[in-house]
């Protein structure tokens, strides 16, 4: 129900609002297939964008129908509570570690995020972390974990939260000339890398080290608990997301010459 | 990013004036006018009132209308949120993440702007009429009536003091709305959202054109009361 006055809205009762990571909306992934679901299945998609500890929390509330998002322990504990009615795999993309092209940590090349982190630990170099509870966050605090460290804990001086999205925190980064976990689609769409490049990983999915893997998946909020949620219209999103036409958008995707997200949706 | 570049980008985008941006200005400029009335609605007769009536804890009031001037906007957003959202006490309405959800909380930061300023305005007008309203046994409320009509070309200034607050926020839009394309994005909102792309030229640019916007309005506003004081002058 839209009481407007006389505002310009779309009014029709199919519209669906979805929760997405700022991952997908700032690489520009959503602007590309959302207008082919719409051309589609004449279905309008609203997208509120956050991190996805924040998306997550607005599917509880019953303030969004899905959630495409990447955290998927987040995700299961979500699904275990009983918030979801349904959760699919819908693609994978992948993380980085971008830093100043001086590296003054000398971590450009390693194989291992771990022993990376580590590195930069030592040497005590800025590390942006983005603080905020997104999918991306708790790679990074997987990662540091791995390496033995908790400098989220600690706080020593060279570990800041910039407490924003992916892109805030990526211009922090280049202003500080610091080092941070970024996941790749929205470094290839970033428009102020000023000095900064990649240091650890490449950018296919598919060649993900351990630990930068990043899977994306989309959840039907339940509608038992939120009887006011309109699902038929959120299922119909679903199912052409993981379907043969979704998949290939997700597929045909190009920022900067590269293909950031492989689907992986189509098993029920 | 120079600024030059970013002057080019504003003139581009207003000479290409493509149809999303359009949109943008015109769902920006109907969620903060739509405010600025509802905030006067409320704001004018809350002045003027306050600054007429006398009854207990009016000083309180008087004080905590003019303290609410400063309410962060944020906070307000976050409110508003808590109350709209589906698990919330107003959440039957649905109007979370609509332009209603922007203009309520706008209209609660732009009220006590506009009754704070209309307060002490007619509180000085009756410093200097009051004698005389009262020997024409004109009762309170007439009073606040005929001061808030007299003070009408200052009060226009009140509003484009409440409509610059409504249209340089961001905090209280972006949490009520979310920023969704077509549906809830203003011009602050989407300054925000192309800074974190790092798109900056872009992003001031945009910045630039919401300036002209707020000039021409604050320029229409000068020429129409410019004109109308000089009709009643010499009328």
């Amino acid at each position: 129900m839209l009481l407007v006055f006389g505002l310009p809205v779309p009014l029709e009762a199919q519209t669906i609002t979805l929760g997405a990571t700022t991952t997908t909306e700032n690489s520009g992934l959503l602007g590309e297939i959302l207008p082919q679901f719409a051309v589609a299945t004449g279905l309008n998609v609203q997208v509120v964008v956050q991190g996805s500890g924040a998306i997550l929390k607005l599917g509880e509330t019953g303030d969004l129908d899905l959630l495409l998002v990447h955290d998927r322990i987040g995700e299961d504990r979500f699904m275990e509570a009983g918030w979801g009615e349904l959760r699919r795999d819908v693609m994978a993309s992948r993380f980085v570690i971008v830093g100043s092209a001086e590296d003054p940590a000398r971590i450009r090349g390693l194989g291992d995020p771990v022993s990376a982190l580590r590195q930069i630990a030592e040497t005590g170099n800025f590390f942006i972390s983005r603080g905020d509870e997104s999918g991306t966050h708790a790679a990074e605090l997987r990662l540091w974990e791995g390496a033995g460290l908790a400098p989220q804990i600690d706080q020593p001086s060279w570990y800041r939260q910039s407490g924003a999205g992916m892109g805030a925190t990526l211009n922090i980064v280049a202003g500080l000339g610091a080092y941070a976990l970024t996941d790749i689609a929205t470094w290839l769409g970033f428009g102020n890398r000023a000095g900064l490049e990649i240091m650890v990983g490449g950018t296919d999915p598919r060649l993900a080290e351990p630990g930068l893997a990043n899977p994306y998946g989309i959840i039907l909020v339940n509608s038992v608990r939120h009887p006011h949620l309109d699902t038929d219209a959120a299922r119909r999103f679903i199912d052409w997301l993981t379907g043969p036409e979704g998949r290939a958008a997700i597929a045909g995707f190009v920022v900067s010459g590269e293909h950031p997200f492989v689907p992986t949706g189509g098993g029920e | 990013m120079g600024f030059l570049e970013s002057l080019s980008e504003a003139a581009g985008l207003i000479a290409g004036f493509d149809r999303d941006l359009a949109e943008i200005i015109v769902l920006s400029l109907t969620v903060n006018l739509t405010a600025v009335a509802c905030a006067c609605l409320i704001g004018l007769p809350l002045g003027g009132a306050v600054a007429l009536y006398r009854f207990p804890g009016r000083q309180f009031v008087t004080i905590a209308i003019d303290a609410f001037m400063g309410l962060p906007p944020v906070v307000v957003g976050l409110v508003v949120f808590i109350l709209l959202s589906r698990s919330g006490p107003l959440g039957v309405l649905g109007l979370l993440f609509t332009p209603t959800a922007m203009i309520i909380a706008q209209t609660i930061l732009v009220t006590p702007i506009v009754a704070a300023l209309t307060r002490q305005i007619i509180a000085d007008l009756w410093l200097e009429y009051g004698e005389h309203l009262r020997s024409l046994k004109a009762g309170t409320m007439q009073s606040v009536m005929t001061l808030l009509w007299d003070a009408r070309f200052s009060l226009i200034t009140v509003a484009l003091a409440g409509f610059g607050r409504a249209s340089a926020e961001v905090g209280a839009v972006m949490i009520v709305g979310g920023n969704i394309d077509h549906a809830t994005r203003l011009m602050t909102t989407s300054i925000a959202l192309e800074t974190s792309k790092g798109n900056l030229a872009l992003a001031l640019g945009l910045g630039i054109v919401l300036l002209s916007i707020t000039m021409s309005i604050n320029a229409l506003a000068y020429f129409m009361r410019a004109r109308a004081g000089h009709m009643a002058a010499f009328a």
